[in-house]
């Protein structure tokens, strides 16, 4: 029982997630997150503003069940499957963070500086979530797919507009974690 | 009910992103500064066994569960959209921590504030489909 209450290795990891991008294409689907953010503009009614959205978002439903499962499954782990675990992430890292005004850094799983509810009274933090989601939400569907749909399935499916939006990823990630972190933190 | 399967891998997706820390802001900042090896041995792994499966699933000819053969839509070749809008993303993973799926997980897991990225993700989505269709 106690492996339920413990960090799991990447090389479990690795393999349910290719499990489950098995399991949707099994059952005529295929794994991609990020369109339902699509799915969400869509069904929210952005087809009166662009033809774009308008489409039949219902026949995405299934998409929009799965992330609402994925989100149960975030409360169940967090009400049933934690106990006091710490998280090991690289003292490299961690240094570098401290440095950078992170108080806790390697905590679980969020930086409070960032996601605390009173960190919000601080206007820098509002712009990072809101550029930060901006910049997921727009990027993701310029890309035609996320880590789902371009780095898991696109790659197993040996895709190479899939390796070229990989590449993408990496530049935009390095640029951030390199040289734009040091401009950006403290907040 | 013929959604509550993905109802049920979605809740597998969801554990497994919380239990194998990939949720988690410092992994993916982590990851970026190449000082880990966790997050590639996941995508790695995922990605070699995807392969080995897809591989299967074609020269089997495999049939979906309602019986029709299982064809994967190749990708649309938008070199172009792929690499800006992949860097655009890469820009915002970093920062955030969290790339689509986990920022779901991290709404379950209780983080309120995810709500205003996820809020600010679906008004990207939006954008992008008003201004580049």
């Amino acid at each position: 029982m106690e492996v339920l209450f413990s960090f799991w290795p990447w090389y479990v990891a690795g393999p349910v997630i290719a499990l489950i991008m098995v399991f949707l294409i099994l059952y005529g689907k295929r794994f991609g997150v990020s369109s339902n953010l699509e799915t969400a503009c869509s069904m929210l009614g952005a087809g009166k503003i662009s033809d774009y959205f308008k489409t039949d978002w219902k026949s995405q439903k299934w998409n929009l069940v799965f992330i609402l499962g994925a989100l149960l499954g975030g409360f169940i782990s967090r009400q049933f499957l934690m106990t006091n675990e710490t998280s090991h992430i690289s003292v490299e890292t961690s240094a570098w963070l401290t440095n950078l005004g992170f108080k806790n850094a390697g905590g679980m799983f969020l930086p409070e500086e960032i996601f605390a509810m009173d960190s919000l009274s601080n206007p820098k933090v509002l712009f990072v979530l809101s550029i930060g989601g901006f910049l997921v939400g727009f990027g993701t569907r310029y890309a035609g797919g996320c880590t789902s749909g371009h780095a898991i399935s696109g790659l197993s499916n040996l895709q190479l507009p899939s390796l070229v939006a990989v590449i993408g990823f990496f530049i935009g990630g390095l640029v951030m974690a390199h040289f734009l972190f040091p401009l950006i933190f403290p907040l | 009910m013929k959604l509550i399967k993905f109802l049920f891998i979605g809740i597998g997706f969801g554990i497994i992103l919380v239990k194998a820390e990939i949720v988690s802001w410092y992994r993916i900042i982590e990851m970026f500064r190449f000082e880990s090896f966790h997050m590639y041995g996941v995508i790695g792994l995922a990605v070699v066994l995807g392969v080995i499966a897809l591989q299967i699933i074609k020269r089997k000819n495999l049939k979906d569960y309602e019986g029709n053969p299982i064809v994967i839509e190749p990708k649309p070749k938008q070199y172009t959209r792929n690499l800006i809008g992949g860097i655009i993303f890469g820009l915002g993973w970093a920062l955030i921590g969290a790339c689509p799926g986990p920022l779901f997980v991290l709404a379950g897991f209780g983080y309120v504030s995810i709500l205003i990225v996820i809020v600010a993700a679906v008004l990207g989505a939006f954008l992008k489909g008003i201004l580049v269709k």
